[in-house]
């Protein structure tokens, strides 16, 4: 099911620097925090790419800057080859009908004030081009059925839908303009367990359906290894590791991945004793004055001096078949040893 | 509980509310309709201002028309023929009460209108944008924040002299020193509300500051700033009537409670009733108004629900 051809979205170097200023009436830029720094990675037509981290890392900031809610600092984003231009309004007009956004929290994505059907009616007010006044009434009933919800319900409230009814609303709203990518920022964190599991399977049963690749953000790694067909990690602004879900789970070689995964809990009590357990010292650094070199030097149990000079890029390296930002790259299994 | 527990697919889940479906505005109104303080508030405003439009239908007496006063007949007492006694110039007191009633509603609207639009029109503006427009804003609010209402009005009103002191001044007098109020409270729901993740999801759908302010801010904004304008209402009636009081707001011959409190103060102790019972109305009006908004805020406060 590995899709292949053309990168629907290039990523290349995005920068987020918030500035941190100091003064009232003179604003002095004393440093900035920087979210999200140098990331690049490429997005296939139908494909999903996991994006995981600790909070902080600028997994949230990254969705923003795809959606074009921030201006990046630096960087560039293309969709089908072409430039988004954050300043341009036609272009990023255009750019909003093929990507789109599921927010994380249901209860507050919804405008409360607003019926379902305005919620999901509201892209083809705002790019008319797309349905005619006419068929929009029925272009949301038909949106309403397809996330599985009762198109009769059109003209209720969100107050009067549950959690995962809510998500699906918030769903239906992403599909409305037929988009080819849709950025989920931690789509299910907020729902619980069972309702999970639907909502996952809705967004993989839409993929199949509209050919959507998907950019899956969340915390939960076994979710993301459920749904994604790469899987990117990110840690303080920078993927450290990226790679097929396969590789990245089975055989990751960055230590920062190694240790995420041995933090997995297992659900066999047999054998949950006896497995390695990599345990982080300390809280991961300011990203307003991150470490020099390597990032993740400050907890990483193999670092020399060289990772305090030398930033290691995220190439493939020597014993690995994936893009690893660590100059002592080296495969190991963590979840299957034992 | 039971049935939603045998029930496996999504789409069949009934939401929990029995009700019909409803938006929240018409949830607040099937509040406000249950709420004893909002009926008794809503009957008192009712009759204050069929008063305030139609005054011929509680009187008898023209109150507008001087020609049915009768300076012989000045200063008497509680009788049949007048309820609440007759004024200074023989006029009776109970037609001038309901008479009176119109100013202090106009006064009471129209204050809270201009104060509503203007500060609310600009602490939208203050809040949406933000950095220049909201320091800009709000610094100019703060000036008029700082002068205390009261010296402020009576000041405005003696500047403008009381040749052409009347209903129109006294309600830029109010206006011009209540609007930053209004401002401060939609600056806050407008920032609290701006912050939301639909106004996000909106952004992400390319709506722009129009779309964005109508839809979205403005319906998740306007209740605190509906419930201050009820119960300012009040407070511009008691302050119309404080200034007529003090001699620069409503001028004779128009009717106004304040400057009928004002004549009968000085004889206070022969008749209290000149003075009571416009006192009455005064105190019943601004009291309904008060009530109102506090059922007001009980309805569209979440908080509380």
């Amino acid at each position: 099911m590995a899709p292949q051809g053309d990168p629907i979205l290039e990523v290349r170097d995005l920068v987020k620097h918030f500035p941190l200023t100091q003064g009232i009436v003179m604003k002095r830029q004393i440093g900035a925090i920087k979210a999200v720094d140098g990331v690049s990675f490429d997005l296939r037509r139908g494909e999903t790419l996991g994006v995981v981290g600790e909070s902080g890392c600028g997994k949230s900031t990254l969705a923003k800057l795809l959606m074009a809610l921030e201006k990046p600092t630096s960087g560039s984003v293309k969709v089908n080859g072409e430039l988004v231009d954050v300043h341009k309004g036609s272009n990023l007009k255009r750019f909003r009908r093929n990507i789109q956004m599921v927010m994380q929290d249901p209860y507050t994505s919804l405008n409360p004030r607003m019926t379902v059907g305005d919620i999901i009616g509201e892209p083809y007010e705002i790019h008319t081009e797309v349905a005619p006044k006419g068929d929009r009434r029925k272009k949301v009933q038909d949106l309403l059925e397809v996330v599985g919800l009762n198109p009769d319900h059109i003209n209720r409230y969100p107050h009067q839908f549950s959690g995962g009814q809510r998500q699906r609303i918030g769903i239906a709203r992403g599909l409305a303009l037929q988009p080819e990518i849709i950025i989920c920022d931690e789509p299910v964190s907020a729902l619980d367990v069972s309702i999970q599991a639907q909502v996952i399977n809705l967004l993989e049963r839409l993929q199949s359906e509209f050919g959507l690749a998907y950019i899956f953000i969340a915390h939960d790694l076994s979710v993301v290894r459920h749904i994604s067909d790469r899987v990117a990690v990110m840690y303080l602004g920078k993927i450290v590791e990226i790679g097929k879900d396969t590789q990245i789970y089975d055989k990751p070689s960055h230590p920062y991945t190694q240790a995420l995964l041995s933090a997995v809990p297992v659900p066999n009590p047999e054998g949950r004793e006896s497995r390695e357990r990599i345990i982080l010292q300390g809280d991961p650094p300011s990203p307003a004055n991150p470490p020099s070199g390597c990032r993740f030097r400050t907890r990483c149990w193999k670092a020399q001096e060289i990772c305090a000079v030398e930033e290691p890029l995220l190439q493939i390296r020597p014993g690995t078949d994936h893009e690893s930002a660590c100059h002592f790259a080296e495969a190991h299994d963590v979840v299957h040893a034992s | 509980m039971s049935d939603t527990l045998t029930e496996q697919k999504p789409k069949s889940v009934k939401p929990p509310k029995q009700k019909k479906p409803a938006s929240l505005w018409s949830d607040a109104w099937y509040d406000l309709r249950r709420s004893k303080v909002f009926i008794i508030a809503a009957v008192m405003i009712a009759v204050l201002v069929v008063m305030s439009i139609i005054p011929g239908l509680f009187s008898s007496v023209n109150a507008f028309d001087p020609s049915t006063c009768d300076l012989t007949k000045a200063r008497q007492g509680v009788s049949g023929l007048h309820w609440f006694g007759t004024d200074n110039q023989g006029c009776d007191t109970y037609s001038r009460v309901i008479y009176g009633a119109r100013i202090s509603i106009m006064v009471g609207v129209f204050s809270t209108l201009v104060t509503t639009l203007i500060g609310g029109l600009l602490g939208l503006l203050a809040g949406f944008y933000g950095r220049w427009t909201d320091t800009i804003l709000s610094r100019v609010a703060e000036i008029f924040f700082a002068i205390p209402s009261t010296l402020g009005a009576l000041l405005i009103l003696a500047l403008v002299g009381r040749d052409n002191a009347g209903i129109w001044t006294v309600v830029l007098a109010l206006s011009v020193l209540a609007w930053p109020m209004v401002l401060r409270i939609m600056r806050a729901a407008v920032m609290s509300a701006k912050s939301q993740d639909y106004v996000l999801a909106a952004r992400a759908l390319g709506a722009g500051p129009g779309r964005l302010m109508s839809r979205h801010i403005l319906p998740n904004a306007v209740a605190p700033v509906i419930v201050v304008a009820t119960m300012n209402m009040g407070v511009f009636i008691a302050a119309e009537a404080a200034l007529s009081f003090l001699g620069v707001g409503i001028q004779s011959p128009d009717i106004s409670w304040g400057l009928m409190i004002a004549d009968a103060r000085n004889r206070f102790l022969q008749a209290p009733e000149a003075l009571l019972f416009p006192a009455l109305f005064l105190s019943l009006t601004v009291l309904a108004f008060v009530m109102l908004g506090d059922a007001v805020r009980d309805a569209l406060d979440p908080k509380l629900r």
